[in-house]
């Protein structure tokens, strides 16, 4: 144990009503690759930023040791003085500076006088690009550069800072087989330099390939840590680490008894909206009254952007397929008329797109079918009220009153607001995108028994989410997506949580 | 099917007991109710600490007759313009041109009636034209093109102001007909006599009194059929009669010097129908939808750009208004006409409440934060403080007011 660069001993931390991280415990050595995977919302990226002071000290539980000193990093800018550098999902770069001026953010090169000297700036940078093999000159702007050449940007910025443990989340989500095999080319490349880096991926065929180690992190905790070059291990043996949970009697019971077809999409792609790839390509399902599909992928798989794109357009460019309400082709190439035909979304992230924050919970229910409260354009106030009440009665809203702010409320009342919303403008069918992240056990319990309301009043629902006891407990059916496509379909008496994680994480030469 | 909840049958008080529940039902925690409306109620302690300080500076000639039929003429296109600026900065918008389209407008109808010798309503009606289609131009680039209302207004201001000089060929022109000077300096007088006082101008007030009692009262009704808090019925009344109080010594004042202005009867009809508009039709509450929460909004359906270019159109149709009573007031155009308004009809906005992100403000807020701004303008002017010093405390009151906006909202977002 002694070539241990990094130590995390026993870390827990805990947000409001949360336990994000539950003693966990990881142990990484000097100069190897190391693997974190996990479920979404499993708590990697939690650990990360405990790792890098984004959540400073004292803010959890627990103790870091790094080179067998223990640390304690009250912000990114400690943990980077000792050579421990994070990159993000997001990538953190000014779109509309030079390559040059990124590298060098927050530690300009300056001359004797004080004022930056731009002809060492560029020329330091120019030597930092080629360790990372980027071929560009130091003054173009970062926007002019693809989502795979700003990654090693800043990979680039991570060794101008003395990177001795570089932390990667989610590297490859973005980018096409071509980057994503120059970067993993280029980590191999950084190990033998003798750069420690940690790896937060889905794709288990690159951990697979690169990983040292991996550590399995489900619910907040590290379940195991593989030896990835003594064992033979095999995806498949990570999925039984990343899903090995209990399905709990946590859903209500339903008697399913799906009627007519009422929604049907097919080859269905879409374009992401700036850059030049197909997020969703030739997708096809459908969803028939009384059912209740699943729609089970990976962050990055294309979940939102599908149902959003077919949602009215609401993303992407060049949307192409053709979609069936009833078993009649529609358009839908607005919001509006998507509602028209009976479609509703209820968002994944309802703070940024579901909810009006600063009003009450009666006009955020009457937001997306207020002609129905109006005769000749003049809004009925009482009649409003009359119909919030009512969802806050049915919807066991818990708020002081309609007029209360939306914001004030907890998530899983938030979230029943939404609902509300799209269930006041009468849908045959609805889209539920992550319908309860972010609430506690009892609120997802009413949510699922309200959605199961619904589906035995005869409107078809489609769930996409991330849990997958989640879908094993509410579905019918479930359709796997993997990188924009469909890569399986499963009655929900033939899926298991492994099954579907191995046709979600299926790579597209297997999907062929 | 296992798990159904039954819907709880609990229902509202029925409707036929709701008026008699009006009289004796709702809180008298005063103190709840103003913390409650504190962002509200702020800014009328404001208006009502404001016309008090000056009438104690000036010994009451600030609310003399003359004078307060004064303030009502010399400030009413801000407030026109205030309730046009509102609903766009409720919007998420801005609109910086409006003192430009006031030239314009005003220039145009100045040009067909003085020049051309129309008769004063085709003035009238040309103004208006021109000034929804300065709007339309606005909103198309506003909502179609995606410009910045901040950008294309900005460069509306130069257009317009640019178009005026042209349209009256760097000159001023004047005077307007004595039918067109009327718009703004024409009173309703002597209509139904009195002895030193017209008895018509307490008449509308009466009438606006009992309408305000009556919608107050209906609204109360409402309120507790819905079962929504009210206030208590004392505290009802009260309310009722101090408003009234107010609006009767205001109509009483009128009524001892010139009778009531019609421009101020221009500006009651809009404020109320405004008022409206923005909280009661589907269009204004897509305003508030817009400004609060824009990909919300977008995807539940709201036609966003279509919105959007209303709301410009109608800025415009207001600057146009707001056009011709400043061109009747002034009897004439002038290239300069309207210089700054709309840095007025901004300050009011947002000293009446509206927040500088978008999705809040009134119409009513805009009012009381205009007359805020009238009343401290007229009273320094009074006292002969000199324009320097105005533009100081004026300066201020609109960086305090919105200062105490921000506050408010980082406080209740403490709480949450």
């Amino acid at each position: 144990m002694d070539d241990t660069i990094l130590e995390m001993r026993r870390i827990t931390k805990t947000f409001p009503g949360v336990t994000a991280l539950e003693d966990v415990t990881l142990a990484v050595r000097r100069g190897e690759i190391h693997a974190i995977c996990g479920e979404n919302g499993a708590g990697k990226s939690t650990l990360m930023k405990v790792l890098s002071g984004v959540h400073p000290t004292g803010s959890y539980d627990g103790e870091i040791l790094f080179d067998g000193k223990p640390m304690q990093f009250r912000g990114i800018r400690d943990s980077e003085a000792n050579g421990i550098v994070i990159i993000h999902q997001e990538l953190a770069l000014v779109p509309y500076l030079s390559i040059a001026e990124n590298l060098f953010l927050g530690n300009e090169r300056r001359g004797r006088s004080g004022l930056i000297d731009w002809n060492r700036a560029n020329a330091d940078a120019a030597e930092l690009l080629a360790s990372v093999g980027l071929h560009e000159n130091p003054v173009t702007p970062v926007i002019q550069l693809g989502v795979g050449k700003q990654q090693l940007v800043e990979i680039a910025k991570a060794l101008s800072k003395k990177v001795r443990l570089l932390i990667l989340d989610e590297p490859t989500a973005a980018l096409n087989d071509v980057d994503s095999a120059h970067l993993l080319g280029l980590l191999r490349q950084l190990k033998e330099q003798g750069i420690t880096c940690i790896m937060i991926s889905h794709k288990l065929n690159e951990i697979t390939e690169i990983a040292d180690s991996t550590t399995v992190i489900r619910d907040g905790r590290a379940v195991e840590t593989l030896d990835m070059r003594a064992d033979d291990v095999t995806q498949q043996r990570i999925i039984r680490g990343m899903v090995g949970r209990d399905l709990d009697s946590f859903y209500p019971d339903r008697v399913s008894s799906p009627g007519e077809e009422v929604l049907r999409i097919e080859d269905w792609t879409v374009r992401h909206p700036t850059q030049d790839r197909l997020v969703v390509e030739g997708v096809g399902l459908s969803v028939r009254a009384g059912e209740v599909v699943g729609i089970a992928g990976l962050m990055g798989a294309g979940r939102t952007e599908l149902a959003m794109s077919v949602f009215g357009r609401s993303y992407g460019r060049d949307i192409s397929g053709r979609l069936f309400v009833h078993g009649r082709e529609v358009k839908a190439r607005t919001v509006a008329e998507a509602i028209d035909n009976g479609i509703a979304y209820v968002t994944e992230d309802r703070k940024r797109f579901g909810l009006n924050l600063i009003d009450d919970v009666r006009r955020n229910v009457s937001a997306a079918a207020l002609a129905r409260l109006a005769r000749l354009g003049w809004v009925n106030g009482n009649e409003e009220i009359k119909v919030a009440e009512a969802s806050r009665r049915e919807m066991n809203i818990k708020a002081p009153s309609v007029m209360a702010v939306v914001g004030k409320l907890s998530g899983g009342n938030q979230q029943k607001v939404v609902l509300s919303k799209w269930l006041f403008t009468d849908p045959d069918v609805l889209i539920l995108d992550e319908p309860t992240r972010g609430i506690d056990v009892g609120a997802k319990y009413e949510i699922y028994t309200i959605i199961n309301r619904l589906v035995a009043e005869g409107k078809a629902v489609i769930i996409i989410s991330s849990e997958l006891p989640e879908l094993l407990g509410m579905c019918d059916r479930i359709y796997t997506l993997a990188a924009g496509r469909i890569t399986g379909e499963k009655p929900v008496g033939e899926a298991t949580q492994e099954s579907l994680m191995e046709l979600m994480t299926k790579d597209k030469e297997l999907v062929g | 099917m296992t798990s159904i909840k039954t819907p709880s049958t609990e229902r509202p008080t029925p409707p036929d007991r709701a008026p008699a529940a009006a009289l004796h039902t709702g809180t008298s925690d005063l103190r709840a109710l103003v913390l409650n409306n504190l962002r509200q109620s702020g800014i009328y302690v404001a208006l009502v600490v404001i016309v008090a300080l000056f009438a104690i500076l000036t010994d009451g000639v600030s609310l003399s007759p003359g004078n307060i039929t004064n303030i009502v003429l010399q400030y009413s296109y801000i407030l026109v313009l205030a309730i046009g600026m509102v609903i766009l900065i409720i919007g998420g918008h801005i609109d910086l041109s409006v003192g430009s389209v006031v030239a314009l407008t005003g220039a145009v109808s100045a040009v067909l009636v003085i020049q051309q010798g129309y008769p004063w309503w085709v003035g009238v009606l040309a103004a208006l034209v021109v000034g929804v289609a300065v709007g339309a131009w606005h909103g198309f680039w506003v909502a179609y093109a995606g410009i910045p209302a901040f950008i294309v207004t900005l460069a509306g201001m130069l257009l317009f102001r640019g178009l005026t000089l042209r349209v009256l060929d760097n000159i001023s022109l004047s005077p307007f007909p004595a039918e067109y000077q009327r718009v703004a300096a024409g009173f309703l007088n002597g209509l139904l006599g009195g002895q030193g006082f017209d008895a018509f101008t307490l008449l509308i007030g009466a009438v606006a009194v009992a309408g305000y009692a009556v919608s107050g009262f209906r609204t109360r009704v409402a309120r507790i059929r819905y079962q929504q808090p009210v206030e208590s019925f004392p505290l009802f009344v009260a309310r009722i009669a101090v408003v009234g109080a107010v609006i009767m010594y205001f109509a009483w004042q009128l009524a001892h010097a010139r009778g009531l202005p019609i421009v101020l009867i221009v500006l009651a009809v809009l404020v109320l129908v405004y008022g409206l508009l923005t909280r009661r039709t589907v269009f204004g509450r897509q305003v508030y939808a817009i400004g609060g929460n824009l990909s919300a909004a977008a995807l539940s359906g709201v036609k966003v750009r279509t919105v959007n270019f209303w709301m410009f159109v109608n800025m415009g149709f207001l600057a146009a208004v707001a056009g011709v009573i400043y061109s009747s007031r002034s009897n004439g155009a002038q290239p300069a006409a309207g210089n700054m308004f709309e840095l007025d009809a901004i300050a009011a906005a947002f000293i009446g409440g509206a927040a500088v992100t978008g999705g809040v403000g009134t119409v009513v807020g805009a009012m009381v934060g205009g007359l805020i701004m009238a009343v401290m303008s007229n009273g320094m002017q009074l006292m002969g403080v000199d324009q320097s010093t105005q533009s100081v405390v004026k300066g201020l009151v609109l960086l305090v007011a919105v200062a105490f906006d921000v506050y408010n909202k980082r406080r209740a977002a403490g709480t949450r």
